[in-house]
């Protein structure tokens, strides 16, 4: 199924109304999001479908980040992708062709394991222990998963959305005698 | 000698009064820059505003030869224990600014992740708001600061409360949440 | 112990991963010391090193762990590095970050797309104006809104100029930290001049929540172009005087060249950008490369180093700002008459005068503030060059008026992966310079 593109659609977006993925990039289901190319590949895809993006001119990788969709599980997937709790989200960047592509793989909370992109592009390992502390997904094959912005000790993965913010309220009252 | 030779030439005073002079004109701040607030202390101690007008254009890098540590940022629950340990490597007298309103409440980052207020963590003795304070704020809490300490209404609060340097933090540090300043654990160190 | 301990140890079990902090050699298995050679960022081996000098067979006895802050003058705010020493050189580094977590992705998912800018501005905060562009960037993306043209001269004007206040304090404190202390009351004196534009037009020296979902938040003060060629004219004679007091002199260069050095392919790898990237030759700016914004319509070079090391990355920055400066030149040219905020009712406000006259716009206004704007749903990735590098921002909305998801890429966080490979077999009194080169801004490292 493709997005509802905003008007500016893609040069690449052809299939215009077009459900049903037509289109398919080694083997990963594509949909267009505001413009952008959005594969989604299932999670053994994943590494072989990288490795590909990788041998094809994708040598940057950008980013890698990973959404909760507790509060939110009815979204615009294609056809054919389960939808799951956690979603990981990789943006590649391609130097010669100057285009990006994103990768955005489902991940069952109950089983949050992945592999690990740290062979392929080795500036992931700062994000994957990110993406780690936050949110609580493991990669498989990272030399050295472990919380990285909280403290060791720390319970739980602030970012998932049944973690609460730990608002703090604000309570007005008399200044204490000391101090 | 005889006394006749001093005629107009010596002054009375007490010597608290006089060391209180010395110490509010000297005060040297440790390095703690932490968020965006540390970028405009520094601001402050360049040349445009210049913080040596107040004798305190020294900078330490070391703890144990400042008086004054400016909390300039948000502080996490991560840091929450460094920020302690360093305040405990300070000499007595010492005193804390905390500048802006992330020190100071937390601000607009009320969540897990900041402490409430570095006042849970150190004693504080001046509050510069704003977000960041601007160097003239900055400026503003650094002379109420030495005010206080000329007055000496700060020395006097602290040998009163036994605040200051024995506040003490409930052992071990939790791990989240707040942190806790219960009122006096004394640890009796001499002043 | 009670059942809340015990669930708490399950937890804690469940959720911690061991320590942080670099291991001692005798705990640390031979095959991943090899793959450690760089620590935080462990190369696989034959990715893109060469073993080089790095021999893993040092005498555990004879190398030392130090710690080097939180709390360090050099270290930029509260970058904790562990390095292992042998005498003086450096075998391996390890960053460890979060000192300065803020929970900033997860305090935006609370605040509506108006107040989103006001969180995000806190994030590198020496750009701030970069971080509500990208932010803003991705609102706009989602909601297919058209800027008006003015408004997106304003913010590359903005941008340019903050590009500037960051490289120039980046003089500033790279000088402080290799003992150059008049280049930091240069650096200081210089970026006054363009802060107190800064305050002209948007009320505050930083943290400015200027550039907002729509456009700006209010339209350059009378009298900006004087204003802004006299920055464009201040600046120039300045550049060459830093070229006087450090890029001739021998001691800075003998401080920075060859130190330090990172190869092209590595900084690609380690996901580097912005000026680290460029200093290793490698030719890539967003602004020219992905234009974003009217950067295509602008004429400019993208400077690029040769060696990759620290010298290199200083004078790519300074550089840079001469390029901003003719881009300044340009944008004050072409700067067009119109909006600088869209019309768009469903974002923009109405203007004061007629809030005072109609009661619906009264209302509109008094919605617009509290509940904020709806955004369709989706998800989008943009990406601004700031003065650091890639900047991104990846943006999932439900619909609501809020954020469903808000990811910042702060091109610091990947950037920093990089000091465990420029510090390999370098001097311990090498490290200072070698992290300021890199610019970390930790509170967007962190966030
Ligand atoms: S008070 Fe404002 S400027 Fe200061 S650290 Fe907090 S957010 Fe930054």
């Amino acid at each position: 199924m493709s997005d509802a593109t905003p008007a500016e659609a893609a040069p690449g977006d052809g299939d215009g109304a077009g459900m049903a993925a037509a289109e398919e990039v080694h083997g990963a289901p594509v949909t267009w999001s505001c413009g952008q190319q959005v594969l989604h590949p299932t999670r053994e895809q994943y590494l072989d479908v990288v490795k590909a993006l990788k041998d094809e001119g994708f040598n940057f990788c950008v980013d890698l980040t990973v959404v909760d969709y507790l509060a939110h599980p009815a979204r615009r997937l294609p056809a054919g992708v389960g939808p799951e709790r956690l979603e990981l989200v990789v943006n590649l960047l391609s130097f010669e062709g100057r285009r990006r592509t994103r990768l955005r793989v489902q991940v069952p909370a109950g089983d949050p394991v992945v592999a690990s992109l740290f062979r392929l592009y080795p500036g992931t390992e700062a994000m994957e222990r990110e993406a780690f502390d936050m949110m609580g997904v493991r990669f498989e094959g990272h030399p050295d998963l472990t919380r990285i912005l909280m403290p060791e000790d720390w319970e739980g993965h602030p970012l998932r959305k049944d973690y609460s913010v730990g608002r703090v309220p604000v309570q007005f009252k008399h200044p204490p005698e000391t101090r | 000698m005889g006394l006749e030779d001093l005629n107009h030439n010596f002054l009375t005073a007490r010597l608290e009064d006089l060391v209180r002079w010395a110490r509010s004109h000297s005060v040297w701040p440790a390095t703690f820059g932490l968020a965006c607030c540390a970028i405009e202390m520094m601001a402050t101690g360049a040349a445009h505003f210049d913080i040596s007008r107040f004798g305190m254009e020294i900078f330490r890098g070391s703890p144990r030869q400042a008086d004054l540590m400016i909390v300039a940022g948000r502080v996490s629950q991560k840091m929450a224990p460094v920020l302690r340990q360093v305040y405990d490597q300070m000499m007595e007298p010492k005193w804390v600014i905390s500048m802006g309103v992330c020190a100071s409440t937390g601000g607009m980052f009320n969540n897990y992740a900041i402490v409430q207020g570095v006042d849970q963590v150190v004693p504080v003795d001046v509050y510069a708001p704003g977000c960041p304070p601007g160097p003239e704020t900055l400026l503003h809490a650094i002379l109420t600061l030495h005010q206080q300490i000329s007055t000496g209404e700060i020395t006097r609060r602290r040998e009163e409360t036994g605040a200051g340097a024995e506040l003490a933090l409930d052992a071990p540090l939790p791990g989240r949440g707040v942190l806790h300043a219960p009122s006096h654990v004394a640890v009796g160190r001499p002043h | 112990m009670t059942t809340h301990d015990q669930d708490t140890a399950a937890l804690a079990a469940e959720t911690s991963e061991g320590v942080q902090e670099m291991a001692p050699r005798s705990a640390t298995e031979s095959a991943e010391l090899l793959l450690e050679q760089g620590a935080v960022l462990r190369l696989p081996e034959g990715v893109t090193v060469d073993p080089g000098d790095f021999n893993v067979e040092v005498n555990p006895d004879e190398t030392m762990i130090i710690n080097m802050g939180p709390q360090h003058p050099s270290t930029h705010g509260v970058l904790r590095l562990m390095m292992e020493l042998d005498g003086e050189t450096v075998l391996r580094t390890k960053p460890v970050i979060g000192y300065l977590h803020t929970g900033m992705e997860k305090t935006g998912e609370e605040l509506t797309y108006l107040q989103g800018g006001t969180n995000v501005t806190r994030m590198d905060y020496l750009a701030p104006l970069h971080n509500e562009l990208v932010f803003s960037l991705a609102v706009e993306a989602l909601l297919a809104l058209e800027v008006p043209e003015r408004a997106t001269w304003i913010r590359m004007l903005m941008s340019e100029l903050n590009r500037l206040s960051s490289h120039v304090l980046w003089m500033a404190t790279n000088g402080m930290d290799l003992g150059a202390v008049s280049m930091m009351v240069y650096g200081w004196r210089e970026r006054e001049l363009v802060l107190s534009f800064f305050e002209k037009a948007t009320g505050l020296r930083m943290n400015h929540n200027y550039i907002r979902p729509g456009g700006v938040a209010a339209d350059l003060p009378p009298g900006w172009e004087d204003d802004v060629l006299a920055i464009c004219d201040a600046f120039p004679p300045r550049l060459a005087e830093y070229d006087d007091l450090l890029t001739g002199q021998p001691i800075f260069r003998e401080r920075t060249e060859g130190v330090g050095v990172l190869m092209p392919q590595e900084a690609i790898a380690l996901s580097a950008s912005g000026p680290i990237l460029r200093s290793t030759g490698v030719e890539w700016d967003l602004r020219r490369d992905m234009p974003y914004m009217f950067y295509d319509q602008v004429d400019f070079d993208v400077i690029v180093g040769t060696y990759g090391d620290c010298f290199d990355r200083y004078a790519v920055r300074l550089n840079e700002m001469r390029e901003s400066i003719r881009i300044i030149h340009q944008v004050v040219e072409r700067m067009p008459r119109g909006d600088y905020r869209s019309q768009d009712k469903k974002v923009t406000p109405p203007p004061r005068a007629r809030i005072d006259e109609s009661m619906e716009a009264l209302i509109h206004h008094f919605k617009l503030f509290t509940e904020g704007f709806k955004v369709p749903e989706g998800e989008v990735y943009t990406a601004v060059e700031s003065p650091r590098g890639e900047l991104g921002c990846y943006l999932v909305s439900d619909g609501s008026a809020k954020p469903y998801r808000l990811h910042i890429r702060g091109p610091s966080f990947a950037n920093l992966q990089t000091l465990p490979i420029m510090l390999r077999g370098g001097l311990v009194a090498d490290a200072v310079a070698v992290i300021s080169s890199v610019d970390p801004i930790m509170g967007e490292v962190d966030r």
